[in-house]
């Protein structure tokens, strides 16, 4: 029986094609959106926890300024060479390396591009970079110590990727390339890391980077900490942090560096994610509210314009309860079919931003985490909201009197 | 002796329209027979219409007691008025009263739904009614593609659905020109003479009249006459 109603429901809405379209626009709108950025928002979170989580748990990250510029940006007082010794001494610390960072003009034949550069760090300091950003050679070599004038191109740097961030050209070890004016041969091409960031980069030895930047040899803009497997990580890190207050005269709260644990930077990149989905949830929610307005509003008139009809259908045999029923059905039908509407747009806008994203920055880990949870919830829900806001002219309707109804002029 | 299948006890109608009470009917007191043929006659406003609506358990009275096959109506619930008219009560209207939006055939099956007849025996008995009433052609067809008899004779087929034992008809023949007016009062006749069923009809008209067993003549209100 309950498919009869919902077959002469949904004939209803068919009867009443345009107004149910518009009706469902603003549930579309919403579900879309929820959709869409949820599992964009999913996505991004997989992909930073993916890039972090490679770093380990065993790594504190020192950087100038207060953490959210870019590094090498020279705003910020730069760490020396004077806080890294002192930092190699502290109790628990393994090994510290010193990293510099900066952007120049790389041309290769005829194309320029302004790339990212990257020192390696000697010694001890290599090896964790390396395990750090899983840094492997997919043809030719890494660098090694006393390599000079020597570079490796991150994957996407090459050519052949689909990132905007590199060249054109394809360009093959033993090439030569210059980084603002001086000549570079190319030693090594990294496999793709998973960091869209480090597929970007040119990684040379310290030396050649302070000689093309023009960088003092006391100056680094990171400084990577490996610590003691025993030694407690939180300790070291608040070693550190009184230890460069002291070396660079400020007050505790003043600070102009930042010791960042990769769990603390997932958290400020996860929080910033945060603000951006509780703002589109915000208006995702107003759009649902809208949309659910709007079903009350088609099913008022809806009401109306089946006065007779209701008339007609208690004449034949109709309870209350019948009539009710029906119209509830309706509403909710016109709900589930807008949220599932819904969720297909946003299922494409997703995989679509997602596809944009890939490409814009190379990297294969930008995907959209699409949850059968999420998209089964948002139809349920719109259902859900059909129904509640098909409530009050469904009662309405069923309370109609029959004689009355009949009268009605259509 | 035939007992009575409808009896209107004293019965009071009430309307009420903005301040003034309208006594639409006035201690009517009325009885059918099973398997009778009744028409009602009166002028305009005489509360014929509401009369009928009292039987078929559309309107409940104000005052006074109403009784289909020896059960009093007047006090039911609104389901239980419901299942009456689903059931054993079935409309035609001067308007046909038809739903536009959906074909002859499921205009006859949605009475049926709303008895729990399951799909096949519904169609197929929605498909035997309107072969009944000449309509085998028109079974898929909306009522707006129809002329006035056709959905005359559909919602005649309608009212069959559910197999009810009383046909009430409400200037059945009002919209429609003589001729086909006349073919619908030989199907209601076949109705009574063939099938038993009980007929209160309401007409303006005389000469439809004379199908009838028996006609009441109603005036503000109260029968005046019976004849
Ligand atoms: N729902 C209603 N509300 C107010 N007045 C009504 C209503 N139904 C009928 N009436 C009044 O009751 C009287 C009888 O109406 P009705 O039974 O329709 O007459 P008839 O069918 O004989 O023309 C009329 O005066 C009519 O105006
Ligand atoms: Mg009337």
């Amino acid at each position: 029986m309950l498919i009869d109603y919902a077959k002469f429901a949904f004939n209803g809405i068919r009867n009443r094609k345009l107004r149910s379209w518009l009706t469902m626009i603003g549930i579309i709108i919403g579900i879309t959106a929820v959709v869409s950025l949820i599992s964009i928002g999913q996505g991004l979170k997989v992909a930073i926890s993916s890039q972090f989580g490679d770093i380990g748990t065993d790594k504190l990250t020192v950087t100038a300024s207060g953490g959210l510029g870019p590094p090498g940006t020279g705003v910020a007082k730069p760490l020396t060479k004077d806080n890294l010794e002192k930092i190699e001494n502290v109790k628990g610390v393994k090994v510290a390396a010193g990293r510099l960072i900066g952007s120049a003009k790389v041309e290769y034949k005829d194309e320029g591009i302004f790339g990212n550069v990257a020192s390696m760090p000697g010694g001890d300091g290599r090896e964790i970079m390396e395990s750090s950003f899983d840094l492997e050679a997919k043809k030719g070599r890494l660098l090694r110590d006393g390599d000079k004038r020597k570079v490796v191109l991150g994957d996407s740097i090459a050519g052949e990727s689909m990132a905007f961030s590199g060249f054109e050209k394809k360009i093959d070890t033993g090439s030569k390339i210059m980084i603002e004016g001086e000549e570079f041969e190319v030693v090594g091409l990294l496999e793709k890391t998973g960091s869209f960031t480090v597929d970007a980069l040119i990684f040379m030895e310290e030396d050649d980077l302070r000689e093309v930047l023009d960088i003092s040899n006391e100056e680094y803009n990171i400084i990577m900490i490996q610590v003691h497997p025993n030694a407690d990580i939180k300790i070291v890190d608040e070693d550190i942090e009184k230890l460069l207050r002291k070396e660079r005269d400020v007050k505790k709260g003043e600070e102009d560096f930042t010791v960042q644990t990769p769990q603390a930077t997932i958290d400020q990149i996860n929080s910033a994610l945060f603000a951006v989905q509780l703002f589109v949830y915000i208006i995702a929610a107003i759009s649902i509210l809208v949309g659910g307005i709007g079903i009350m509003n088609t099913m008022f008139t809806s009401v109306l314009e089946r006065t007779k009809d209701i008339g007609i259908m208690k004449s034949i045999g109709a309870k209350n309860s019948t009539i009710f029923t029906l119209f509830f059905i309706e509403s909710g039908l016109i709900g589930s079919v807008g949220g599932i509407m819904g969720a297909v747009f946003g299922i494409a806008m997703a995989t679509g931003l997602a596809s944009v994203g890939r490409l814009l920055l190379g990297s294969e880990l930008i995907r959209a985490e699409i949850s059968i949870w999420l998209i089964l919830g948002s139809i349920f829900g719109s259902f859900l909201l059909g129904t509640i806001f098909g409530v009050i002219p469904a009662i309405r309707a069923s309370k109609l009197n029959p004689v009355d109804a009949l009268r009605d002029a259509k | 002796m035939k007992k009575n299948i409808i009896e209107l006890r004293n019965v009071w109608k009430t309307y009420r329209m903005g301040d003034v009470d309208v006594n639409a009917l006035r201690g009517m007191n009325f009885d059918v027979k099973k398997g009778e043929f009744v028409a009602i006659m009166g002028p305009s406003g005489s509360g014929k219409s509401t009369a009928v609506n009292m039987v078929g358990c559309l309107d409940i009275p104000t005052k006074g007691e109403v009784f289909l096959d020896g059960k009093n109506i007047a006090h039911l619930h609104e389901s239980e008025l419901a299942q009456i008219r689903g059931r054993k009560i079935g409309f035609i209207f001067q308007t046909f009263n038809l739903i536009h939006t959906i074909s002859a055939k499921e205009n006859i099956t949605l009475a049926m739904v709303f008895q729990g007849v399951p799909v096949d025996k519904r169609n197929k008995r929605a498909e035997e009614l309107l072969n009944k009433v000449n309509l085998s052609h028109r079974i898929n067809h909306r009522p707006t593609e129809m002329s006035g008899g056709e959905r005359q004779r559909v919602a005649i087929a309608r009212a069959l659905a559910n197999n009810p034992d009383v046909i009430l008809a409400d200037e059945p023949t009002g919209n429609l020109d003589s001729k086909t007016g006349k073919m619908i009062m030989d199907f209601l006749r076949k109705l009574n003479k063939e099938d038993g069923k009980t007929i209160i009809m309401v007409t303006h008209d005389e000469s439809l009249a004379k199908y009838a067993d028996k006609i009441a003549h109603l005036r503000d209100g109260i029968i005046i006459k019976e004849s």
